[in-house]
């Protein structure tokens, strides 16, 4: 039953309602596709009796006529989401062998509009990283390959398990978090879609913090359409998260009318960056055209101080981080190493707990949070943070939306870019300054590299506007017409 | 700024992890390398400009009633304790 797990997400409610196949069908289709895709090491924790007995449920309540809005869609989901009673690790050996007691917001809402879980998937550690190969658990494959060329690439990060999960025909989708771009870079390493929504709309509670002001849970899908169903029922206001926003979500499928004609899309002078391989240029222009062709109006815009955001974020983020991770003492819960004095146990714990990523951004943020350094790195920082932001402010007094590239490569082998951080963190340049901002932003596969590989181009929309995001981004795709499939894909 | 190892091992016991000597010559390298990439931000001119501290420009935090909302959970608190007795947390000796 391969083709079950080739549906997407809306196909596949389509065909549970049309009773064409059951819940215990499709979930068993992606049951085994999991498993037959474990060299990718996709995911940390496979689910598969949780997921025969929540599809079992959904056959059920579809044999009453009391389906919800997404009974028995089988989703991975990335393992920072907290779930109730199965391991929830980070990827990181500190919390190894965490059972969270409590259910995540998001994952709770998923859960009750129907949505079966088939299991955890990997990440970089704490989201810490761009590559997926900082994980406790071993490193993600990414299912493309290039062309020729049988080395594993890397599936992007931090949610490359969940990216690469999607992409594999493992799940029909899968949620994501998205600190520095860790939603929107795999999604365009991997060819599928993914959203990061605007800060405050979707609940962080229940979700392992990695930098608090930045953090965002989103979707992943093979669809723009399939995005946006998993947002509707992932967004939406939590009394228990104080930065949740309370205002209505809107059926963002709706926002899907394929109407761009008279939108303003800006065209940031400042994304085309030195080094930037030509065909992602050429994409780039190939989707502005694209736009154009269907009525937009391209406008060039300048954001001057994009290339101040990633610094910006390696000040910001790591301090964020500094003071959330100081949770793991070794004392609550996680990974305990003894030590003489309850000082030495702390210290002994978080050396043997942390992986070198994680202990590297504990130390910069200890550092630029400390006594003398303050107000030369974290307060210079956030001071930039808002003139990011006003530069976004700006641009929308005369654009709707704003469209670049993703990332500035397709994906790389493992270990090609692993030695130096500051390469490392040169992938995110493109979507970093959306989570200073706290805009929404979208990446859709839109083209392959000439060895290939897929490439995406990314819709950043106005703050709490992800119904624009998602217009322009279903125009784009359906123009880009992007049918490639990996030949990892089960 | 270059960090030297005698640094790092102050920030190291700040940040609670335990570094080793020969761990601290390879992290004041790194550390260095990413403070270099960031001061670029002193070229920046940021005077008059307020910092921004939340995830969108004009978010205010909302505060809910100061009231108790959950209880009675003591084995789910203990749960993924790594060493706990009769309801307590057992950490080693804490003063003499």
């Amino acid at each position: 039953m391969s083709a079950l797990t080739d549906l997407t997400l809306a196909g596949a409610r389509d065909g549970l309602k049309a009773k064409t196949f059951s819940a215990a069908e499709l979930t068993e289709a992606h049951v085994e596709a999991v498993e037959a895709a474990r060299s990718l090491n996709a995911y940390i924790t496979e689910t598969p009796e949780l997921a025969r007995k929540q599809a079992a449920e959904s056959d059920a309540r579809i044999a009453k006529g009391a389906a919800r809005p997404l009974e028995g869609i089988p989703l991975a989901i990335k393992d920072l989401f907290c779930t109730d009673g199965v391991k929830t690790t980070a990827a990181s050996k500190i919390l190894g062998n965490f059972v969270p007691p409590y259910e995540s917001t998001v994952t709770a809402q998923l859960r009750a509009a129907g949505a079966v879980s088939v299991g955890k998937t990997n990440l970089d550690e704490f989201a810490m990283g761009s590559s997926n190969a900082t994980s406790a658990f071993g490193a993600v494959v990414n299912p493309w390959k290039r062309r020729g060329d049988n080395r594993p690439l890397v599936p992007g990060g931090s949610s490359g398990g969940s990216a690469a999960a999607v992409a594999a025909r493992t799940a029909l989708g899968a949620t994501g978090t998205d600190t520095g771009g860790s939603i929107r870079q795999p999604a365009a390493f991997c060819g599928i879609v993914g959203m990061k929504p605007t800060y405050g709309r979707c609940s962080r509670w229940g979700i392992v913090a990695f930098a608090s002001s930045l953090d965002q849970a989103g979707p992943f899908a093979r669809t723009v359409r399939d995005a946006s169903i998993l947002m509707t029922h992932m967004a939406g206001f939590d009394p228990k998260d104080s930065t949740s926003v309370d205002m209505p979500v809107p059926d963002f499928e709706a926002a899907l009318t394929g109407d761009v004609r008279g939108l303003r899309i800006g065209i940031p002078k400042e994304y085309r960056i030195d080094g930037m391989p030509a065909e992602i240029e050429t994409l780039w222009e190939q989707g502005i055209a694209w736009l154009k062709d269907a009525g937009a109006v391209p406008v060039p815009i300048s954001l001057p101080h994009t290339k101040y955001a990633l610094p910006c974020y390696y000040i910001v983020a790591p301090a964020e981080a500094s003071s959330n991770l100081a949770r793991y003492d070794g004392i609550r819960y996680g990974l305990r190493v003894p030590g003489e004095a309850v000082d030495d146990l702390y210290q002994n714990t978080r050396a043997a707990g942390f992986g070198t990523e994680v202990r590297r951004r504990v130390m910069i943020g200890t550092y630029v949070l400390s006594a003398g350094y303050y107000d030369a790195y974290y307060l210079k920082a956030q001071k930039v943070r808002t003139l990011i932001s006003r530069d976004f402010e700006e641009a929308y007094k005369t654009v709707d939306a704003i469209l670049t590239p993703t990332a500035p490569s397709a994906a790389f082998a493992l270990g090609e870019k692993s030695d130096d951080p500051i390469t490392m963190y040169l992938n995110d340049v493109f979507t970093v300054s959306v989570n200073l901002a706290g805009l929404p932003g979208l990446s859709l596969p839109a083209g392959l590299s000439a060895d290939g590989l897929p490439l995406g181009l990314q819709v950043i929309g106005r703050p709490f506007d992800e119904e624009t995001v998602f217009r322009v981004a279903g125009v784009l795709e359906s123009q880009a017409k992007f049918t490639a499939k990996p030949d990892g894909a089960a | 700024m270059s960090l030297d190892k005698a640094t790092v091992e102050r920030i190291a016991r700040l940040a609670r992890i335990k570094v080793q000597p020969e761990e601290a010559e390879a992290l004041a390298v790194d550390l260095s390398r990413i403070l270099a990439f960031v001061e670029q931000l002193n070229e920046v001119d940021c005077s008059d400009v307020p910092p921004m501290s939340s995830g969108g420009r004009e978010m205010k935090l909302r505060r809910r009633a100061d009231e108790v909302t959950d209880g009675d959970i003591q084995d789910k608190v203990l749960a993924n304790a790594p060493d706990a007795r009769d309801g307590y947390y057992v950490v080693p000796k804490v003063v003499e």
